[in-house]
């Protein structure tokens, strides 16, 4: 094996897109059987996305997760009759092995942060369409499932190990490379299987890992199945999953075409998402636009409009925006957020949403909004929603200001063009955060008063006054104060620590509520991202770095 | 509204295209005139007084003088000519383009250092608020009335600067700015100094000695800032702080001249005979003397700052006259000497340059005082007596910094307490000191009439005569 222990000059580097399709998949395989869809991990080891290491026994590294991420997608959209997702490995005796560690280490902090953050998404959306789009997701673990592989059975619903008596579950992370796992391993042992305190102390300390009797006693898998019989038992067990999908039957999926994306210097350029980079200054400028067209609100025509749809167009490319700014632009640190666009359009998009919520696409698409909407609470980027003349903050797109750490809106009640915004039925429980709550609730922190009082409003264009008054908007400065407000709170903000920054706003964002996923979150950003910078796992002797060297780690044995 | 800006607030700011700083100015304008109504000199309202007013920055503007009721002073808004190009001249961003709006990164310093100072400013108004009813003459009524409404303008420049460059914030500040009262124990102005009352005029004299020099030398180093519109607006006010000075500097001048003669006259250096003949004794003026400079030495703060250090390196505030200074203008491995006590004894030790600021600023003004108090003397040699008054050392009575506590005589000697307690009424005004200065203050009011213990000026104002009537009380 490599020796791990330099790391690859920052610059130059290559810019990361997350364009994949089937056709191109080099580590996926996606095969459909009925109801059930199996996705099989099969690595390419010379397939990774930078140069420097090999991604031998099924690991991965962002480029592996991208297709995956690109593969769940389709699914959800391409093939509404899949019901019950398989995923599992190409590779004997291995499912998988989680991230690669010499990836790991040549990267630097800000690639594993970023890396682990998609990672997470990517699994938390396996979670949330089974929660609230019927795809239900099975772990057939056809050999070790280590680390991330394991986490990434964690993440399915239900886990099957086939038992040949070598075959382990293990979360190795701790005893051999000095880090804990970054991908919700811990916290989904406990808050989402229940696995006792006790058993996960020594499941986690175990390079070995649990087999197949003893991991299901422990509830680290749900049940196992010898050589011969894993395939029957994995097919059955999908069936029975499939069972308990409302997903539909018979009905063609909505191909996801690729994005029209223009890259320049001024940054990244979509149809209804625009980003402009200012170097400088370090902010990006999103806008979002709302449809140019009054869009039609009838099923027949959504179905028709499909990919072109503008709640699903935008979406996409607003997720697409923030994955590019997230992995390339790491110094620029505010994001200012803005609508363009007539706000009844973006109403009427908002009522069709509601009124066909029980379409299998019109789900999909407030789910990917949903998605999309929560990567922005886990961005560390500040987040400031500037509500001007022109812009449409009403319905999904308020959504942008709430999730925002501040919005400032132009007070202009003398102006025919001052703006308004307004709240629609989305406002009130689409969009949960990963605090699975609505942006509403966590910003009122559940209190009934406020978010009864908002509630009144829903559909009903709000002044810059009233949006005030109302709690939905943080500041209203006027016409002539307005450009340099919002100059010299920007600058002053971009003037901050960015690692001050990224806690702070994390620690502030989500509310008072906790979930699996907000500790997920919260304690890879306190525990894991501390530990991921500590000599111990990182110096020249850290366990980490001298992994696969056949050196042995020397720690600093003071406890902090 | 349709309000003409130019006639009613002289400027060169361009006030009548800038909406930002009329609908700032149309809320605070009534609320200072209506603090000058309820702050500003006692009983001052209708008067008439010979003012000079600055109406442009060249010549023949800076200076118009006139009869004009105070409240209808016209407080501009002056900035001195801007410099082509200029370049930020120390910190950071030496070498930088000068800076024309406010950095974020920076505002809340800024808007710190620009409160801090234009806080001195009202409440030096508020402290000076009744010494018109005790005025030695109507010269130095009018004199008092003159530096009234310029720290009252003052009060403006740096108004102008929140209201224009700091948004709500600035606007907020700015009215807090009317809110504080002097010596308000719930409301209190910012500084210490500023809570205290100038009592009688030869407190005023000394305060505009004294207290109005930290002002020179505090606007000095601002002068030099990175942020141009505060460099430009207190180059502006230095050339009215100088006015003060010289209210301090002759006010002193001729109390020491008239004790002078009468010490001459009644052939005798005894200060109780002195007294009796209604003049103000030689010690009594040393420790007048002994006591503001103490107090202004303070108000350049501690003597190791880390914000005076922040403040320099971020080009925010630079040293006094910092472009003639020959050094690297960054001071990271700079050193300055500071004070500390060691063994009973005050020794010099080096300190980082950057946090020893405040120290060094502190030294220039003592510099500064030490020749303004030589020229006394001289007035005092040139009527031949011996006495000289003395600037006491920088340590001595110091209620900041790491000499705050440790007992130092006006020669800079450590005392014991009980060598403090022995010489402390030869030190500092006393009581008895107080009480005899404040049973001077009659007032004269009578053209060309002076109080008994001051002379007259050598000359009048603006080349009117000594006996004009410079204040009508109508």
């Amino acid at each position: 094996m490599a020796h791990a222990a330099v790391s690859l000059p920052e610059q130059p580097r290559q810019r990361v897109t997350f364009d994949a399709h089937p056709d191109r998949y080099r580590h996926w395989k996606l095969s459909f059987d009925g109801p059930v869809a199996t996705l099989t991990m099969d690595v390419n080891e010379d397939g990774g996305l930078r140069p420097g290491y090999k991604l031998k026994l099924n690991s991965y590294d962002l480029g592996v997760d991208i297709e995956l991420y690109d593969a769940l997608q389709r699914i959800r959209f391409e093939h509404p009759d899949v019901r019950t997702i398989v995923l599992t490995s190409a590779k004997d005796r291995i499912f998988c092995s989680g991230a690669n560690i010499f990836m790991l280490g040549l990267s630097s902090h800000a690639w594993k942060v970023n890396f682990c953050k998609f990672t997470n998404e990517t699994r938390n959306g396996m979670e949330d369409s089974s929660r609230h789009s019927g795809l239900k997701f099975l772990a057939a673990c056809n050999g070790t499932t280590a680390g991330g592989g394991y986490e990434l059975a964690l993440a399915c619903d239900e886990i099957l190990l086939i038992d040949d008596r070598s075959a382990a579950v293990s979360l190795p992370e701790v005893p051999l490379l000095g880090v804990l796992p970054g991908t919700g391993g811990l916290t989904r042992l406990t808050d989402k299987r229940k696995v006792r305190r006790d058993y996960a102390d020594i499941f986690c300390t175990v390079t070995e890992g649990v087999r197949a009797p003893r991991a299901k006693e422990w509830r680290l898998i749900d049940d196992f199945a010898k050589p011969q019989q894993f395939a029957g038992a994995v097919r059955r067990r999908a069936l029975e999953l499939a069972e308990l999908s409302d997903r539909p039957q018979g009905t063609p999926g909505i191909e996801l075409t690729p994005l029209a994306r223009r890259i320049d210097e001024g940054g990244y350029h979509y149809r209804h998402v625009n980003v402009q980079i200012d170097a400088t200054a370090r902010t990006a400028t999103l806008t979002v636009n709302a449809p140019a067209t009054a869009q039609r609100g009838d099923l027949a025509a959504i179905l028709a409009a499909g990919v072109d749809w503008w709640p699903l167009a935008m979406a996409r490319e607003l997720d697409d925006a923030i994955l590019m700014l997230r992995s390339n632009d790491l110094e620029i640190g505010t994001w200012i957020l803005k609508t363009r666009g007539d706000s009844e359009r973006v109403l009427a998009v908002d009522e069709a949403l509601a009124v066909h919520a029980g379409n299998w696409f019109v789900r999909e698409t407030v789910g990917m909004l949903r998605r999309t909407l929560a990567r922005l609470d886990v961005s560390s980027r500040t987040l400031f929603a500037v509500i001007d003349s022109g812009s449409c903050f009403a319905g999904t797109l308020l959504e942008l200001a709430l999730a925002a750490d501040r919005s400032y809106m132009l007070s202009a009640p003398e102006r025919a063009d001052a703006p308004r915004v307004a709240l629609s039925p989305l406002n009130f429980g689409a969009y949960e955060t990963v605090a699975r709550r609505s942006r509403i609730d966590s910003r009122f922190y559940a209190e009934v008063q406020p978010i009864a009082r908002a509630r009144e409003t829903v559909g009903r264009s709000l002044s810059t006054e009233a949006a005030l008054e109302l709690g939905l908007i943080t500041a209203a400065p006027d016409a002539l104060d307005w450009a340099d407000e919002i100059r010299i709170a920007v600058e002053e903000r971009s003037s901050l620590s960015p690692d001050a920054l990224t806690g702070m706003e994390a620690s502030l964002r989500f509310g008072a509520a906790e979930t699996m996923e907000t500790r997920i979150f919260g304690r890879l950003s306190a525990w894991q991202n501390w530990i991921f910078i500590r000599p111990n796992a990182v110096g020249e002797a850290g366990a980490l770095k001298v992994f696969g060297s056949g050196n042995k780690a020397r720690f600093n044995w003071e406890r902090v | 509204m349709n309000i003409d800006y130019d006639q009613k607030i002289p400027n060169n700011v361009e006030l009548a295209g800038d909406k930002v700083l009329q609908r700032a100015l149309e809320h605070w304008q009534p609320e200072f005139l209506s603090w000058w109504r309820e702050m500003g000199p006692e009983g001052s309202n209708g008067f008439d007084v010979y003012l000079r007013t600055a109406t442009s920055v060249d010549q023949a503007g800076w200076a118009q003088f006139g009869y004009v009721k105070m409240p209808d002073y016209r407080w501009g808004i002056f900035l001195n000519p801007a410099t082509p190009d200029r370049k930020i001249s120390f910190g950071a961003h030496r070498g930088e383009p000068a800076w024309q709006e406010v950095p974020g990164e920076y505002r809340s310093n800024l808007r710190r250092i620009i409160v801090t100072q234009g806080d001195t400013e009202p409440a030096s108004v508020e402290q000076q608020r009744h010494l018109g009813l005790t005025c030695p003459s109507m010269y130095d009524l009018r004199n008092l009335f003159q530096v009234n409404v310029e720290e009252g303008r003052h009060l403006w420049a740096m108004v102008y600067l929140l209201h224009r460059y700091f948004g709500r914030d600035g606007r907020e500040e700015a009215e807090a700015l009317l809110g504080r009262r002097s010596g308000d124990a719930d409301n209190p102005r910012i500084l210490g100094a500023f809570n205290e009352r100038t009592p009688d005029w030869l407190s005023f004299f000394m305060f505009t000695f004294f207290t109005d020099r930290d002002g020179k030398f505090q606007l000095s180093a601002l002068t030099e800032s990175a942020f141009d519109p505060l460099a430009r607006t207190t180059r502006f006010m230095l050339t009215e702080e100088g006015h003060h000075m010289f209210v301090g500097r002759n006010g002193i001048r001729r109390i020491i001249e008239r004790t002078a003669e009468m010490m001459v006259r009644e052939r005798t250096d005894d200060p109780a005979r002195l007294r009796a003949c209604g003049v103000i004794d030689l010690p009594t003026i040393q420790r007048y003397l002994n006591f503001h400079s103490s107090v202004t030495v303070d108000l350049f703060g501690s003597d190791l700052s880390s914000n005076a250090a922040t403040f320099y390196t971020t080009g925010l505030k630079g040293r006094f006259r910092e472009e003639r200074i020959a050094d690297d203008h960054v001071l990271k491995e700079a050193t300055y000497p500071i004070l500390d006590v060691s063994t009973g004894e005050l020794v010099g030790r080096d300190a980082p340059a950057l946090n020893a600021l405040n120290e060094r600023l502190r030294d220039d003004f003592v510099a500064d005082s030490i020749a303004g108090v030589e020229a006394w003397n001289v007035a005092l040699d040139k009527r031949g007596v011996e006495f000289r008054l003395v600037v006491p050392h920088k340590a001595f009575n110091r209620q900041i910094g790491p000499l705050a506590g440790v007992r130092i005589s006006p020669q800079g000697r450590v005392v014991t307490a009980a060598g403090w307690e022995a010489h402390v009424r030869e030190w500092l005004p006393t009581a008895e000191d107080r009480g005899f200065v404040q049973s001077l203050m009659g007032r004269v009011v009578e053209p060309g009439k002076f109080a008994n213990w001051i002379s007259p000026p050598s000359a009048g104002i603006n080349g009117q005569p000594v006996e004009c009537e410079y204040v009508r009380f109508n």
